[in-house]
């Protein structure tokens, strides 16, 4: 990879717990995630992979190691600071999609807005602007209870990128979906990761989800035990335009 | 609390008002424990200054800069008749007077036409020197008071007294009176109503020497110092208090609001108001914030500061305490509306409306302090438990 990486853990370890009841979740895990690139962290049920994603994004401080977001260290940062680089560098999926039942679809994406302080006019138009990106254009006004688990899914992303982040991190993206619904949200995140030259890590165990990686990090108790990499030049023919593609089902 | 949100800020508005509405149920208990609060804490205040306004209303009215009293009269209705003309004198001789207007006050039995009797406060006053005279005539004039044995009673008491109107008769100590002038809204807060009529007719009926007084109104001449002359007068007059309007108000209503315990029972409603209040809107609130938690947890995750959060929890309670306020105050002024001739009329002033306001919103601040506490607890990493 040339491109410099936008994230970097090195010897990262994680405790949780104390005395007898002490697990170390995460043992010396160090990898790099690069712009443009659909990364997969794949691993059974407790293998620490949640963990290492709270601790990648920011959200869970590591016990050792180091972490780089953005070229920014964050170790002894306080938790306003955590927030603050996780409002300038990072966008969150969440395998509940974590939605707000009381607001509508574009609501939920302009409250990701506002938080970073993009607000009136500006988030209007950019939610609706990310909503129609994820082929949700005549759903901004539904409300999460109102939308299928797929749709549901599409607006949690469309949160996540309508700031426009470096990093976005996906957990367990497609782990409530159907098999349409969840290739749907590959696509889109893999369609995220190449045209908006985003790095995307997502946490699955969802073999239907390897075609759209350009990368795969394996986890098995706290510790990475392997890597692949899509050679260089090879696209995945699962990607399709998902506006597109929604009209021929249409 | 909403100054704190700035106009670009009105997505936090629409996600505190969505959770609001989002349980009916917890909203309406929220709007009841906020509507129970103001409607107590209006009625209690709203009886307070109803109170302190008929305790004051004579001394209010009356034309004078300074008030002679006996030595230690607590009240208006405390005088006695123990002032003379030597007083009367020696207040008119002082620099800096311009007048000295002589009233008789003093409680007396009134025997009823029909046999009972209740009690009243005869005010004696003479009309041509209008120091206290009697105010909002319904029927008769103060010229209809000079007649021999004229008197003027509020209309609102008149079941009270045994009578039916002009023209009626009666017994008022040792003499008999005929109703001459009816007034309205002259409520007394001894619940005995003031009958007025002049001076000399006043030290009649109450069986009092001809020179004999309860207070001197004393008028000031244009430039005197008030100061300066309630100083002179109170040497002059060794056996006699010399009070300014305000102190003699001040006096009155510490005699009759907190040495009868009145006002303390009051203005203790008024708190146990404000505080079941506080608790119903903090117990709500901290619930609504519970049952949210997660969604806080995730505005969180996706970077937002702690007081973003706290400006949706204050919002809450900001729109909880404006729609309160406005049921509370709507209920308030119905309940005003029908004591109007009740015995106690409440009284609301726009500085009681805005007081109100201003307790409805801290109140409600207050009440969100445990749900804030909550969220400045929220672990971000439970976005991924879920």
């Amino acid at each position: 990879m040339s491109a410099a990486p936008v994230l970097q853990c090195e010897n990262v370890v994680k405790e949780l717990g104390q005395g007898a009841g002490l697990v170390v979740a995460v043992k010396g895990v160090s990898l790099e995630l690069f712009p443009g690139e659909l990364t997969l962290l794949m691993g059974p049920s407790g293998s620490g992979k949640t963990t290492l994603l709270s601790i990648l994004g920011g959200i869970m401080t590591p016990t050792s190691g180091t972490l780089k977001i953005a070229g920014q260290a964050i170790e002894g940062l306080s938790p306003e600071e955590l927030a603050k680089v996780r409002r300038e560098h990072l966008g969150f999926i969440f395998q509940s999609y974590n939605l707000f039942p009381t607001l509508n679809a574009i609501e939920n994406v302009r409250i990701a807005l506002d938080v970073r302080g993009i607000t009136g006019y500006a988030a209007t138009s950019r939610a609706e602007e990310v909503l129609r990106d994820v082929g949700l254009g005549n759903r901004l006004t539904n409300f999460p209870g109102g939308l299928s688990g797929g749709e549901q899914q599409r607006v949690a992303v469309a949160r996540a990128i309508a700031s426009s982040p470096s990093i976005v991190l996906a957990d367990e993206p497609t782990a409530a979906l159907d098999g349409e619904n969840g290739k749907a949200v590959m696509e889109l995140l893999s369609r995220v990761a190449r045209e908006q030259k985003r790095s995307v890590l997502a946490v699955t165990h969802d073999n239907r989800t390897l075609g759209y990686a350009d990368r795969i990090i394996r986890i098995e108790d706290g510790k990475i035990v392997g890597e692949e990499r899509r050679p260089e030049g090879v696209n995945s023919p699962e990607i399709t335009d998902l506006t597109k593609r929604r009209k021929v089902h249409a | 609390m909403f100054w704190a949100i700035g106009l670009a800020e009105l997505m936090i508005l629409t996600l505190a008002l969505r959770n609001l509405v989002h349980d009916r149920i917890r909203l309406a208990v929220t709007l009841i424990g906020i509507l129970f609060s103001i409607v107590l804490v209006a009625v209690q205040l709203g009886l307070y200054l109803g109170s302190s306004k008929m305790i004051t209303a004579s001394i209010d009215r009356a034309d004078g800069d300074l008030w002679v009293t006996t030595f230690g009269a607590k009240s208006f209705e405390d005088g006695g008749i123990l002032l003379t003309d030597r007083e009367r004198h020696q207040a008119l001789a002082t620099p800096g007077v311009q007048s000295v207007v002589p009233l008789v006050v003093s409680f007396a039995e009134w025997r009823k036409p029909e046999g009972g009797s209740s009690r009243v406060v005869v005010v004696g006053s003479d009309s041509d020197e209008k120091g206290l005279v009697p105010w909002n005539l319904m029927q008769g004039t103060l010229e209809d008071i000079k007649a021999p044995d004229a008197i003027a009673v509020d209309h609102s008491y008149l079941a009270e007294l045994g009578i039916n109107g002009i023209g009626d008769t009666a017994q008022v100590a040792t003499g008999r009176v005929k109703v001459r002038v009816l007034t309205e809204g002259i409520r007394s807060f001894t619940q005995s109503p003031y009958a007025f009529t002049t001076l000399n007719r006043a030290r009649q009926l109450l069986g009092a020497d001809s020179d004999r007084i309860t207070f001197l109104l004393v008028k000031l001449a244009p430039g005197a110092s008030s100061d300066a002359v309630k100083a002179d007068l109170a040497s002059r007059l060794s056996s006699a208090d010399v009070l300014t309007k305000d102190e003699f108000r001040a006096r009155s209503l510490k005699q009759w609001l907190f040495k009868t315990g009145a006002g303390l029972a009051l203005i203790g409603g008024a708190l146990l108001g404000s505080l079941v209040g506080t608790v119903i809107v903090a117990q709500t609130l901290y619930s609504s914030t519970k049952d949210h938690i997660h969604e806080f947890a995730t505005l969180r995750a996706l970077g937002s500061t702690k007081g973003y959060i706290h400006k949706v929890i204050l919002a809450q309670a900001g729109l909880s305490a404006v729609i309160g306020y406005l049921l509370g105050m709507a209920i308030a002024l119905v309940i005003l509306y029908f004591s109007k001739n009740s015995a106690l009329p409440l009284v609301m002033t726009p500085g009681l409306a805005f007081w109100l306001f201003a307790l409805t919103v801290g109140m409600c601040a207050i009440s969100a302090l445990s749900a804030i506490v909550k969220v400045t607890k929220i672990d971000p990493a439970t976005v991924f438990s879920r």
